[in-house]
């Protein structure tokens, strides 16, 4: 720990050195590097160009991906009234007349994930205080790794289970008519979101300066105390980003509640009610809406609600992250 | 030394991708329903053994997807669960695209229950209540005082078109049945639910899963081409005008009796 912390500054200033020699005018930078100079500021430049190539190519296909989301998806206004979509009952988009209302969509999405965000922050939270915190070296080097695998299941494996072991349990223990339910989808749902706001939330922990922690333990307070007053409020930017970047992810994740949420576009009034999220309904009916049709607007309009939503979280995740933000010792 | 080795690479990249493309005058690409996927893929890797210069690539993604396919020029054949629809016609009109259609087979579709339950026969009249929402219980049927769990396929499936055209009589499925995305997804769920019931294409029954007869009519090929067994459907192919080439010499080996052969054995009904 002490070593890094002196070694740290010396690679900075390191890198200032050779920034300077860099940017600085070509005088300067020439008597530094001598005749190298030059062509090391060529390459410097061509590395530059290098990136600003490549953030303008994802920057321009993120903002294509945009402008075609909304191309797709505004079209379908003009056959239903925004309030008729997002508050309509009855999703039955390739009856004629079609009936497009997705409220009970958008019901069944925000549903699945607070109840899985009920289960799951807690658990994620609390498994990283306990592997930042609490738990001795070499259990640290053993369950890092193990949540990180967690982390890197595949979304059909975990459905697949949702499937074949979690639902036929469900119905069994609570003599419930299907497994394929609300329920399923959150325990499935919090199943994946747990490593990552794990991860995260143990990474913004360890974060935290040691002296924070020696100045509480010195001061007199425990163990508790000090995790639970001075580590967990130091680490909140970091943790409240790790909880909305699992919800944001859990939105959008599709394979889980494609498998066991059930599909049924009803507005769920009890844990047991199957539902239909919308990324659910995206895939499920994308590759059979006729090109163009009003179905498949429709479903762009779906899709442009769902990235409306993440996008939310995500700002909320930045405004948060800024808040709290921890940048040094003393804001404490 | 560095460049001209990448300059090198790049020629002979260059030259490999030039010779794939004038190979690709005997490529076939095809696309659509995964209902009509598993004959296309069995019958390609057949034509292909007998005809070594053609190759066929074959992959799902739906129905809409494939004729969506056809309409942009990117496949050769489209596979289709249903028929092409009108908004669909117009798009391929609008840019020159000729459809046409080839039945490849036929499709029947089976109401299946949890091979627990006691019930052997059904109705339409009753499957339309059922699926409608007007009966919710098995004791209706004669069997134990539980709720009936109603498994459809999505309402945009081809597979839903044809059981709400015929068992539902252009109803709508109540919302609250559970939709699945495939047919394997609801082969799934029937297995494991004792309470449920649900539909799937012929080629899907297993002995996991209890095939209904409908009107005492047990679904089979014979029942099928004779007309007896009320829920059944054709499967197609799009090309975009009359095939030419690989794409005709493909539809004709798909159309001869070992291709129909083939169909059978994949679990659907053949033409003949």
């Amino acid at each position: 720990m002490k070593e890094t912390s002196i070694e740290v500054p010396l690679v900075e200033t390191a890198n200032l050195a050779d920034h300077a020699a860099d940017t600085n005018g070509p005088g300067l930078g020439d008597a530094w590097t001598g005749r190298g100079g030059h062509r090391r500021r060529s390459r410097e430049s061509a590395i530059r160009m290098i990136f600003l190539l490549t953030a303008l190519f994802s920057i321009t296909a993120l903002g294509l991906i945009l402008f075609f989301l909304f191309r797709e998806g505004v079209p379908i206004f003009k056959v239903v009234s925004l309030k008729d979509f997002l508050l309509g009952r009855d999703w039955y988009p390739t009856d004629d007349p079609a009936a497009f209302g997705i409220f009970p969509l958008i019901v069944g999405s925000i549903a699945v994930i607070t109840v899985s965000c009920i289960g799951a922050i807690p658990l994620a939270v609390l498994t990283a205080i306990f592997i930042a915190e609490i738990a001795g070296p070499r259990m640290k080097e053993f369950l890092k790794p193990v949540v990180e695998l967690l982390a890197s299941l595949p979304s059909v494996v975990i459905g697949f289970i949702g499937m074949v072991v979690v639902a036929p349990f469900l119905q069994r223990t609570f003599d419930i008519p299907t497994g394929l339910n609300l329920l399923n989808a959150s325990i499935m749902l919090a199943i994946m979101t747990i490593p990552t706001i794990c991860s995260i939330s143990e990474d913004a922990m360890y974060a935290v300066p040691r002296e924070l922690r020696e100045a509480s333990l010195a001061l007199g307070a425990t163990q508790w105390e000090t995790i639970f007053r001075v580590v967990l409020p130091a680490s909140l930017s970091g943790i409240a980003t790790a909880v909305i970047l699992g919800i944001s992810r859990a939105i959008g994740e599709t394979m889980v509640v494609l498998m066991v949420a059930g599909g049924a576009a009803i507005v769920p009034t009890s844990l047991m009610d199957p539902v239909r999220p919308m990324p659910a309904s995206i895939a499920a009916e994308m590759g059979e809406a006729p090109f163009q049709s009003e179905h498949y607007h429709a479903l762009f309009a779906i899709a442009i609600v769902l990235f409306l939503i993440t996008f939310a979280f995500n700002m909320i995740a930045d405004q948060i992250s800024h808040k709290y933000k921890q940048v040094g010792s003393a804001t404490l | 030394m560095r460049i001209r080795a990448v300059i090198v690479l790049m020629s002979i990249l260059a030259v490999f991708a030039v010779s794939g493309l004038c190979a690709a005058g005997s490529n076939v690409v095809i696309n659509g329903s995964t209902t009509v996927l598993p004959i296309g893929q069995k019958s390609a890797e057949l034509f292909m053994k007998g005809n070594q210069d053609v190759n066929i690539s074959v992959s799902g993604g739906g129905s809409g997807n494939g004729i969506k396919a056809i309409i942009d020029g990117t496949c050769d054949i489209a596979m289709s669960s249903r028929f092409v629809k009108d908004k669909e016609i117009k798009l391929a009109c609008e840019k020159g695209v000729y459809l046409v259609p080839h039945r490849v087979a036929i499709d029947c579709i089976v109401p299946v229950v949890h091979p627990s339950n006691p019930l052997n026969d059904i109705d339409l009249n009753t499957l339309k209540g059922i699926y409608t929402g007007n009966v919710t219980n098995w004791k209706a049927l004669g069997g134990s005082d539980k709720p009936i769990v109603v498994i459809s396929r999505d309402t945009s499936s081809g597979t839903y078109e044809v059981w709400q055209e015929k068992v539902l009589l252009k109803e709508r499925v109540m919302p609250r049945a559970l939709l699945q995305a495939s047919n394997g997804a609801v082969a799934q769920a029937v297995a494991g639910n004792p309470y449920a019931i649900g539909y799937v294409g012929i080629g899907y029954l297993n002995p996991h899963l209890k095939g209904l007869t409908v009107n005492g009519v047990v679904a089979s090929p014979a029942t099928a081409l004779n007309g007896t067994f009320p829920i059944s459907r054709a499967l197609f192919m799009f090309t975009n005008g009359w095939p030419e080439g690989p794409a005709m010499s493909y539809l004709n080996y798909l159309l001869s009796p070992a291709g129909q052969k083939m169909v059978e054995t994949e679990g659907f009904v053949p033409l003949y």
